[in-house]
């Protein structure tokens, strides 16, 4: 007890995150026990907004209309089926111990705990891995075409992070096959009238009714007409906020809008430092470049990532009068392999990606920028042979020599007897955000009646997340979690009749966002939106990145300061709120941004050390590893909004407690 | 790779739903050929709107070639020259120097024009919601393993699932057909025990929203297959063709 309260303030208060009694393993059981329930007869009775399609809002419409409940499914692209979750590669977990190499529930639980460098919330993590193997029982009930052995069972392979197999996959398109089912799922429903579907919708607003969340303001994208909706509870799923940085693996649309919103209402957002910059994209080409693409995690099986030993052979690459299949065995410097012994090319995100910042830094990078790496399958070919290797990561291959003419089953030199294939040249990108919309046990947000589902909310993979485990947190929350939690809160408010949106509340809230629309047609300046997107993508990467330290977090929030300024004085969008507007669609997410990536900085300034996906240069040991300082950070970092978006966000704790797992340094060594 | 070409862009505009289209043509300078084609048209929209004017409106989102938003006719070809790519997996070394490229929305009496390249294919959605699933409620399933699925079956299924609902095939077709759309689904379904028992069922309510939506027959000349991004086989149809007629005789 002493311990804990030398880690709170005392003047700042503590929310509850109603964690159940018991010990980890029987907390969910206990949860379940317990909860209140709404019986079917009442289920008709009442309205649930799902914003967002992807894996967890997806699952979760289609789940609650199962159930009977009345759902409202909005989102942002032509249909369901395009929501982001769909560009998953690699593959999703479950401690389903098929390949009977060690896995359980238990260790799912401890990977996924140490994965995020201690800093999720044990009783959610638990609950993950407890129902992961739900997950793959019921997309396999679906139809989804999951990769098999020969003998007819299900395949694993095995990912960052973890010395088990346990991640199943379907092809290099996992997260396009779950989605598909789940996509299915909600198309019944649809079907059965149980679900009302609303596509190409974008939330604007949250409404409030005594101090409950009873409904949304959403713009209608083709007729550019604002449309109010009502219901009992309204689920948030709309994904992270990686486009703050401007170039990252995000889809063009992914935005932090609708979380901006709840935040702007009284939810707290938590732990946004926490951003995933993932080791394996392709490296920038240019500065007329829209996005980054990601190469599957899952070619770490097989691939070794490598730079030159020698610096000269480094410059030679840089300037292009060498190749990659030019240097010989002997010369590359596999320092993953070097560096981790146990875990090789297999060290989770954040150590692959801060690993080849380091090499590049000094140097070793490989390409004309400097800022590349290798990923090599020499040896898994000659190993393996050609075909082997196309069937595992074809698809992955043709993607690359698309974006980049270079096709890396090919066989491009011969030393001393040695085959080389062309390698891959990678470099780390954002790619996936930790933190999101604070929730507590039930994934409802500080807000009564707000939920918040998937990558959206903050709760699961602390301070890095693990590959193939953002598609389980995904269909978890959805499927599994929310539809049982979400009864808790609405078993007292079967007395509450349908909503309409005739009122005040809903007025205001409408008016609100009218008068945004019309600020921003208004500011009438010169400068185009993408413009300023890109200048904020600079100030995100370069002091807010991979590494940060004091200074650069203070230079940032300065210059985002400045930036803010040149939105609202210099902004231009063309045409008008009649039909369509995309530029007034744009303008009106990076206003969000602009916010968030404010929101980012204060975070990673409070947070005095390193851990995970947030890395502060002041604190690192003498070999370059991450330092933690869980005297003092041992908690989630909860931001308040303080009623307007240019004020400081008030911090509040949530303290951590690990009641199963020892909390400890990360070790990947040995 | 980092040479540059200059071109003309044709491109079709038109203001709504209802408003007359027409093309317009625009002249590029100096564009890399390592930009994608989708980064090409996002210079031309800075620059429409640096001089005050409306960017062209056109459906993207992943950038990957996996999320189906992007539907662009280029030079006569859906997902323009490049075979088993999408429009945004295209670069710009496919073209050349002083080259006219035409770009048109998908056209078919099914996919009407929202604006300019966008249409509405909200009739794709409308057939998979017609019986595209299993029917089957969370947390009834049993375990993953107990039914073993053939590796030939399974991987065959996987293929025909791969279909990223882009409506290429629809747009390729000259009687815009949607047969290879379905039969991507009809087929997953059919090869996988999980989808046996709706099987009847299925292929006939997908056929008849697909002829109630507007969209025309098939007469096998494969367009739609040498056209999809994702390789989807012709020998769907087939197998869809077979499970229509079965499902047909049994009535």
């Amino acid at each position: 007890m002493e311990e804990k309260d030398k880690t709170i303030q005392a003047n700042v208060p503590v929310i509850d995150s109603k964690i159940p009694e018991g010990p980890v393993a029987e907390k969910w059981t206990n949860y379940k026990a317990h909860q209140k329930l709404v019986n079917p007869a009442n289920k008709r009775r009442l309205d649930i907004i799902v914003v967002g399609t992807g894996l967890a809002g997806a699952s979760a419409a289609a789940t609650l209309g199962e159930m009977g409940f009345n759902v409202l499914n909005f989102c942002i692209q032509d249909s369901p089926r395009r929501a982001h979750s769909i560009a998953a590669q690699g593959g999703i977990n479950a401690a389903k111990n098929y390949q009977n190499d060690g896995d359980s529930v238990y260790r799912l639980f401890y990977d996924t705990v140490k994965g995020g460098d201690y800093r999720a919330r044990e009783a959610n993590v638990y609950r993950l891995a407890e129902v992961s193997n739900n997950i793959i029982d019921q997309c396999v009930a679906q139809g989804v075409p999951f990769a098999r052995e020969y003998g007819g069972l299900l395949a694993n392979r095995s990912f960052g992070g973890a010395q088990v197999s346990r991640t199943f996959y379907a092809k290099g398109q996992t997260g396009q096959q779950l989605l598909l089912g789940a996509y299915s799922s909600l198309n019944r429903q649809i079907q059965m009238g149980k679900v009302k579907s609303y596509n190409r919708y974008e939330m604007h607003d949250i409404v409030i009714i005594d101090g409950r969340a009873r409904g949304i303001i959403a713009k209608n994208l083709v007729t550019g007409k604002l449309e109010r909706f009502a219901a009992h509870a309204v689920v948030i799923a709309t994904g992270g906020y990686g486009n703050t940085y401007f170039l990252s693996t995000n889809a063009m649309a992914c935005n932090c809008s609708a979380a901006m919103a709840c935040y702007r209402k009284g939810a707290y957002f938590a732990n946004p430092a926490y951003v995933q910059i993932h080791p394996t994209c392709i490296p920038v080409h240019g500065d007329k470049q829209s996005k980054l693409t990601l190469m599957s995690e899952s070619l770490r099986n097989d691939g070794r990532i490598w730079v030159p030993k020698d610096i000269e052979d480094a410059k030679k690459l840089q300037s292009g009068e060498i190749k990659g299949s030019d240097i010989p065995e002997e010369k590359r410097d596999y320092y993953l392999e070097r560096r981790y012994p146990a875990f090789g090319n297999l060290v989770p995100r954040d150590v692959a990606s801060r690993a080849a910042k380091e090499r590049c830094d000094k140097g070793y990078g490989v390409n004309n920028t400097g800022k590349a790496v290798f990923l090599d399958f020499s040896e898994a070919i000659n190993r393996l042979g050609i075909d082997v290797i196309r069937q595992r990561y074809g698809n992955l291959f043709d993607m690359y020599e698309e974006i980049t003419d270079v096709n890396p089953g090919e066989l491009a030199n011969e030393i001393n007897g040695e085959k080389y294939y062309n390698p891959m040249m990678i470099y780390p990108a954002i790619h996936y955000t930790m933190g999101g919309i604070w929730v507590d046990y039930e994934l409802q947000t500080s807000v009564k009646g707000l939920f918040a589902i998937g990558e959206c909310n903050f709760s699961d993979h602390g301070a890095n997340r693990l590959g193939a485990s953002a598609l389980m947190q995904g269909l978890a929350d959805g499927y599994f979690v929310l539809p049982y939690t979400i009864q808790n809160y609405l078993s007292d408010q079967i007395t509450v009749p349908h909503f309409t949106t005739d009122t005040p509340e809903f007025d205001e809230a409408e008016k609100r966002v009218q008068d945004n629309l019309d600020k921003l047609m208004n500011i009438r300046g010169k400068r185009s939106v993408d413009s300023i997107h890109k200048e904020l993508g600079h100030i995100m990467w370069d002091y807010v990145g991979m590494a940060r330290t004091k200074e650069s977090l203070e230079e940032a929030l300065k210059k985002l300061k400045e930036l803010r300024h040149e939105f609202e004085t210099n902004l231009f969008v063309p045409g008008t709120q009649e039909g369509m507007n995309i530029e007034l669609d744009k303008a009106f997410r990076l206003q969000d941004f602009i916010t968030m990536g404010e929101l980012i900085a204060y975070d990673a300034l409070n947070r005095n050390e390193s851990c995970g996906g947030h890395f502060r240069e002041e604190h690192q040991t003498e070999e370059g590893e991450a330092r933690r300082d869980d005297q003092n950070y041992f908690y989630v970092a909860c931001w308040k909004y303080n009623g307007d978006d240019e004020k400081a966000p008030t911090l509040i704790k949530e303290p951590l407690e690990y009641e199963a797992i020892k909390v400890q340094t990360r070790n990947y060594k040995s | 790779m980092d040479t540059n070409i200059s071109f003309k862009l044709k491109v079709w505009r038109q203001a709504g739903p209802k408003e007359k289209g027409h093309f317009e043509t625009y002249e590029l300078q100096d564009i890399p050929t390592d930009t994608s084609f989708l980064e090409m048209l996002d210079i031309l929209n800075e620059q429409l709107v640096e001089k005050g004017e409306e960017p062209i409106a056109f459906d993207h989102d992943c950038r990957e070639g996996i999320c189906g938003m992007c539907s662009l006719y280029v030079n006569g070809h859906p997902h323009g020259p490049a075979t088993g790519a999408t429009t945004c997996q295209l670069y710009m070394r496919r073209f050349h120097d002083g080259e006219t490229i035409t770009v048109e929305p998908w056209r078919s009496a099914a996919f009407p024009v929202i604006k300019d390249l966008m249409v509405n294919r909200n009739a794709l959605d409308q057939i998979q919601q017609a019986g595209g699933y299993v029917s089957f409620n969370t947390g009834g399933a049993q375990d993953a393993n107990a039914i073993p699925i053939s590796k030939v079956a399974a991987d065959e299924a996987m293929d025909s699932a791969s279909c990223i609902g882009c409506g290429a095939c629809v747009a390729a077709c000259k009687n815009g057909s949607a047969m290879l759309f379905v039969s991507a689904k009809v087929s997953q379904f059919a090869l996988l025990p999980q989808g046996k028992a709706e099987a009847k069922k299925r292929v006939k309510a997908m056929l008849s929203k697909m002829d109630e939506l507007g969209f025309g027959n098939c007469t096998n000349t494969g367009a739609c297959a040498a056209e999809c991004p994702k390789n989807i086989k012709l020998s769907n149809i087939s197998r869809l063709n077979r499970e229509y007629i079965c499902a047909k005789l049994s009535d």
